[in-house]
């Protein structure tokens, strides 16, 4: 994987070619922010099943990176993006391809919990749900499914018709992850998810994520690195746009190939 | 206890000490000016509505009660009623907004939402800029524009198709209550407009990308997401442009008609409290029929009080179903 830079065209893909459901591929992704670049041409690989963090300091481009996994960047003005992102094998950029169907497909949890105020808890995580046209028994089913999967069932089933805004912040980020999961995305993107949250919060949803990533590919945007060795399978590190280096996360925290990677997670800037 | 008297002594020091004494004194002084101006504004509203009782007690001693019910307007007879003109205030108004909040809620959302992004400010501007028209100008435009287009192209194609329903019916004159409702509309759509505007802006861009990130569409996205958490701030805009449309008076005098009538139909003409007020105000010569316009001026004066507490308790009540919804 090291050796596909952005000058040599990446294979054609055979037909034959198998892919595990929610694997991704970026290739020579590249974007920019009211002309500004932002990212400089990014290619990974993202396994499937396994929990992935990104990491850098802040401005590196992390966010954008997995904004762009689910074609979220391009939906603020005078954003751009080039190159590719493959799930599955097909490419999510390509001509003809409806951002609203990869969207279904790759879900995405935000830095700070954002539950819709105007609606209930129950309400919140259908969201999704309604504007995907699912009738009420199978919505409900998965309501009470999602919300098991958020560990956020016991603290809710008795209030499910009251107001989201009336939970703490530990527990609307869990809404929004069971918001997520309801659609039943293969592939989960979060954005710093615990930023906002306090310690105990933290750990209750990097306990979630260590157990979601059996049934889902999941790509952690963080800040915190000792976040990033609890809980993720491999780790990119982010500087500048540029990815500096990828690998498993024990290999890159203990033995970083790249002087930069060493100097940021010693603390020696960030 | 002894806390309290620390602070007295801290604040007897800072009173002593020269520089301090001024911040204190300038400070009392604009706590004073302050007050005293918000207390004026509450002392005008009182006269104002003092002066219009004592002047229309007249007629208010005269009719009582009646002067609500009745239709009858007759300066001659010295007759007087007030029914029609509240009819053709409410009824044009209500017309105005039936026309004027989708529209507004459509032109709002097309340019916070979809609109190109070098489009958003200048179309903006021109929303706004169609608010600063004087109303007698409107007034012209409906006399020659509107009226005839009513009376030729509107009119007469929904008296054949709709004419069995009684609002429908009768002849295509232009003039009345549809072209007052309609020019009400347009005078009303940019302040609505701005206003939602406004209400759209301060929406949070985590929220509409909350609902993408779902896979929702776009017109999904406003719909469930971007005018729900506006809602509060979309009926105080649909409430200021109803106040606006209560009390026009000069475009609505010069289409609705002015014949003192309650009809069923859009098309017939009608009449309105301000342009009462303001056609016969100047040429009442009986005291009675004086005190009887004052009446109206009273009538609408309560008429739009009582409908900004209404509005005030509906914003109260929507954002208070809603906890979230005015936070942030």
């Amino acid at each position: 994987m090291e050796t596909v830079t952005r000058s040599t065209p990446p294979p054609v893909l055979e037909r034959s070619e198998v892919f595990l459901i929610g694997s991704l591929r970026v290739e020579g992704l590249e974007a920019s922010y009211g002309g500004r670049q932002i990212l400089k041409g990014i290619t990974m690989d993202i396994p499937a099943g396994a929990v992935t963090a990104v990491i850098g300091p802040s401005g590196c481009g992390k966010s954008t990176f997995v904004r762009c996994l689910n074609r979220l960047h391009e939906v603020v003005p005078g954003a751009r993006v080039s190159g590719r992102v493959l799930l599955e094998g097909q490419d999510i950029y390509a001509p003809g391809v409806d951002p609203v169907v990869v969207r279904r497909r790759i879900g995405m949890v935000f830095q700070r919990p954002n539950p819709f105020p105007t609606m209930t808890i129950y309400q919140n995580v259908a969201a999704g749900l309604r504007v995907n046209g699912w009738d009420r028994r199978r919505t409900a089913e998965a309501v009470e499914r999602s919300l098991r999967m958020a560990a956020l069932w016991d603290e809710v089933k008795d209030r499910l018709h009251q107001p989201a805004t009336g939970l703490s912040g530990g527990q609307q980020q869990r809404l929004c992850i069971a918001r997520a999961l309801a659609v039943e995305p293969d592939v989960l993107l979060m954005d710093e998810p615990t930023s906002a949250l306090d310690p105990v919060s933290t750990l209750k949803i990097e306990e979630l994520l260590i157990e979601l990533r059996q049934r889902f590919t999941l790509v952690v945007v963080t800040h915190n690195m000792q976040q990033a060795a609890r809980v993720a399978d491999r780790t990119a590190f982010l500087l500048d746009g540029e990815l500096v280096e990828f690998g498993p996360t024990a290999e890159l925290f203990t033995m970083p190939r790249d002087r930069r990677t060493e100097d940021y997670i010693t603390g020696r800037f960030g | 206890m002894e806390a309290g008297d620390r602070l007295r002594t801290v604040r007897g020091g800072v009173r002593q000490t020269a520089g301090g004494r001024t911040a204190y004194l300038g400070d009392q002084f604009f706590l004073w000016l302050t007050r005293f101006l918000a207390l004026a504004i509450l002392a005008l509203l009182s006269l104002i509505f003092y002066e219009v009782i004592v002047a229309s007690k007249p007629s208010l001693q005269r009719f009582g009660f009646g002067f609500l019910t009745s239709t009858e307007w007759d300066p001659v007879a010295e007759r007087f009623g007030a029914l029609p003109f509240i009819f053709g205030t409410v009824a044009s108004s209500l017309i105005a907004l039936i026309l004027a909040v989708p529209l507004s809620l459509a032109v709002a959302t097309f340019l916070v939402e979809l609109a190109p992004w070098w489009l958003r400010g200048p179309a903006g501007v021109a929303v706004e800029l169609l608010a600063a028209i004087p109303s007698v100008v409107y007034g012209l435009w409906g006399i020659f524009v509107l009226v005839p287009f009513l009376r030729s192209t509107v009119e007469p194609p929904l008296i054949r198709s709709l004419g069995f329903l009684p609002l429908f019916r009768g002849p295509a004159i232009g003039v009345g209550l549809l072209a007052a409702g309609v020019i009400l509309a347009i005078m009303i759509t940019p302040i609505i407009t701005a206003v939602i505007r406004e209400v759209l802006l301060t929406v949070p861009r985590h929220q509409r990308e909350a609902m993408l990130a779902l896979g929702a569409t776009r017109w999904e996205t406003i719909r469930l997401v971007v005018l729900p958490y506006g809602r509060a701030g979309i009926l105080g805009g649909v409430i200021l442009g109803l106040g606006r449309a209560l009390g026009e008076t000069m475009a609505v005098t010069m289409v609705i008609g002015n014949r003192p009538e309650i009809a069923l139909s859009l098309f017939a003409p009608a009449y309105s409290m301000a342009s009462v007020i303001a056609n016969e105000f100047t040429e009442a010569t009986s005291a009675i029929h004086l005190s009887a316009l004052v009446e109206i001026a009273l009538i609408l004066f309560l008429v739009t009080i009582l409908i900004n507490i209404l509005a005030r308790l509906l914003i109260w009540r929507v954002s208070r179903a809603v906890p979230g919804a005015v936070r942030e």
